[in-house]
């Protein structure tokens, strides 16, 4: 047997090349020198995962994600900063675990893509080009929808759905408000980001009130009839702060009930809702706009005329521009709801769409999952959750029959704290999953 | 022999290239154990606090958890509705794709003088099915060592409950345990498995 050196390795790899070209080895020869340019736009829960589950499995692909911030604040769990429970520091995350994995991290924000050059426009005036490009923009607000609202007045006023500064704020307007105060909360219509977001944050701050101003109310203002998890959250309300008593903690106003919120008067912070203009003075006020895909769909063209960008859902490519793929909120990716947990899912599948597409192989059956949690109070949790896979007839995220739902409404007591502990599992290792 | 020295080199190719650019064939099982890993981690090694790691546990093991909960034999929050989801076929490719990961281990905060009392009760009535202080998942036997304390608790108090099924043997010795070593005895063995590396 010839023993093999470093000089005649690389002859014997060259011949080992030939050969593979011309006995055809496709899956190692391609899957390992096929490489490619990925761009990632946004680096909240679709566009981190993405850009690590691309480096993941096939690290010769250049990934580099752009995002304008230094740091990324979960709107997931920051419901509980509000009550206190958990600090604005436990839902903040870096990049530098995804540089680990190899991925570029370019701190700009994008604002414009050319589908046809396949170039990014950057906010520091430079540009990248791409093979493909995934746009994770997450959601903008409809501000025009709530007359006398703006960006500027969320700054005092806050709706605090993307987490951060908002968040912060929001907490430090609960605990300065007196004992009997009125929180004034508007969940808007769907869909929007975390459909059952708004009624776990009113039991987040219930929580709050009941410990520390049990005098206080919650008014939440609906601009729907129905919302997400509502047998479930009714009755954890009813048990832990009086719903539906002359004392409740949490009043709900839909729709029928001069629940659509359509004016703020930020002066005297009334909030004026329903056919009849009914006043709703709060002490603190919390407006949650109708919502929009991120700016950069806009811009780029990449909307439909609801203002979601639709996709084909095997591969959450777009329907407007080839080789552009959009995922998590700002994608039209029914039946899946806008979850932090959808966008992590939906991230690995485009993911797998766009290696195997650089790698010239068929993409595997996609597969989809959803789980959320909410919080209702001390030990009393609940979810839902959602299996599913791809209709190709329907170009839909159908959930598979029979499986997934809510938590069962006669749940024992140790189950519901059993659904805390795992909510909060769910948030440290999704996290993980995402960042590190 | 020039034949066999070029399917040699081939082979060195191969795995060099594969080190210089790991590339990971997204086969179904991987794709289905994607979707876990928001809860379960990252290839199903769990970071806490409660949520079981699901890495390294064998094909069997994984299999009879999914099925158990799909038919509703086994007790869960949540698990229940979503292995109602898979089809055998597919739970077989996950559970296959999950006992080939490896298990990486985040240390938890253990008393040592539980774990110690612990080991002794290992010693005497879990031992001989869950061998290695746990760490082998032997006829279903599950792995034990290193798993989240609050996972392990909970399965006591399940096994305990009757919500899920104890295997025979392990009832007797779980019976003889809590009768000479009362409810204390349960805690220490929580300790002594979750305190292993």
């Amino acid at each position: 047997m010839t023993q093999v050196t470093r000089r005649n390795f690389i002859k014997l790899a060259a011949a080992a090349g030939a050969a593979a070209g011309t006995v055809g080895f496709p899956h190692i020869a391609r899957a390992n020198t096929a490489g490619g340019k990925v761009v990632v736009i946004g680096g909240g829960a679709g566009g981190a995962t993405a850009a690590k589950y691309i480096k993941m499995m096939d690290a010769a692909i250049d990934v580099t994600l752009v995002e304008p911030n230094e740091h990324y604040y979960t709107c997931f769990m920051s419901n509980e900063v509000l009550s206190g429970d958990r600090t604005i520091d436990s839902i903040k995350f870096g990049y530098d675990g995804l540089a680990k994995h190899g991925v570029k991290v370019v701190k700009a924000s994008a604002d414009g893509i050319d589908p046809t050059a396949k170039t990014v426009a950057l906010s520091d005036g430079s540009s990248l080009s791409y093979d493909r490009l995934v746009v994770s923009p997450g959601i903008d607000f409809k501000w025009a929808a709530i007359e006398g609202y703006s960006a500027e007045l969320a700054e005092k006023i806050p709706h605090a759905w993307k987490a951060g500064p908002q968040t912060v704020l929001l907490r430090k307007q609960l605990e300065d408000m007196k004992d009997g105060g009125v929180v004034v909360i508007s969940a808007p219509a769907d869909p929007f980001r975390c459909p059952p977001g708004p009624y776990e944050r009113a039991s987040q701050i219930a929580s709050y009130l009941k410990k520390h101003k049990p005098k206080s109310k919650i008014i939440i203002l609906d601009a729907k009839e129905k919302f997400a998890k509502q047998g479930l959250f009714t009755a954890g309300w009813k048990e832990l702060y009086g719903f539906g008593t002359e004392n409740s903690l949490i009043d709900w106003h839909p729709v029928s009930q001069e629940g659509l919120v359509k004016r703020l008067d930020a002066a005297s912070m009334t909030v004026y809702a329903g056919e009849l203009d009914t006043a709703y003075k709060g002490d603190v006020v919390n407006l949650i706009p109708p919502q929009q895909a991120g700016k950069i769909a806009f811009t780029a063209g990449l909307t439909d005329e609801k203002g979601w960008c639709p996709v084909d859902k095997r591969t959450f490519e777009s329907k407007k521009h080839p080789a552009v793929y959009v995922i998590g909120d700002a994608s039209s990716a029914a039946q899946m709801p806008k979850s932090a947990y959808s966008a992590n899912s939906q991230a690995k599948v485009c993911a797998a769409a766009i290696v195997a597409a650089l790698q010239g192989k068929e993409m595997v059956e996609p597969a989809y999952v959803n789980t959320c949690y909410s919080i209702v109070g001390d030990d009393y949790g609940i979810s839902v959750a959602g299996v599913y896979r791809y209709d190709a007839a329907k170009n839909e995220i159908a959930s598979v029959e029979g499986s997934g739902g809510l938590s069962p409404a006669d749940a024992s007591a140790e189950d519901k704290k059993r659904e805390v502990l795992y909510a909060h599992s769910w948030f440290k290792n999704i996290t993980h999953d995402m960042f590190n | 022999m020039q034949h066999k020295t070029v399917y040699a080199a081939l082979l060195m190719t191969g795995g060099l290239l594969f080190n210089s650019a790991p590339a990971w064939a997204i086969d179904a099982g991987a794709m289905l154990a994607n979707t876990c890993s928001g809860c379960h981690g990252t290839n199903g090694s769990s970071v806490g606090p409660a949520t079981p790691t699901i890495a390294g546990s064998s094909k069997d093991t994984l299999m009879e958890a999914m099925k158990a909960y799909a038919d509703g034999t086994r007790h869960s929050t949540i698990m229940n509705r979503i292995a109602k989801g898979y089809s055998a076929v597919q739970i077989e490719a996950m559970a296959d794709y999950f006992s080939k990961q490896t298990i990486v281990r985040t240390p938890q905060q253990t008393d040592a003088a539980l774990a110690k009392a612990g080991a002794k009760l290992h010693k005497d009535y879990c031992e001989k099915c869950h061998e290695d202080n746990g760490s082998k998942d032997e006829d279903g036997s599950s792995i034990l060592a290193g798993q989240w304390m609050p996972y392990l608790q909970y399965s006591f108090a399940d096994f305990k409950s009757g919500a899920r099924e104890t295997p025979k043997k392990m009832k007797t010795k779980l019976e003889e345990m809590l009768k000479k070593h009362g409810d204390a005895s349960v805690d220490q063995l929580t300790h002594f498995y979750a305190s292993q590396k």
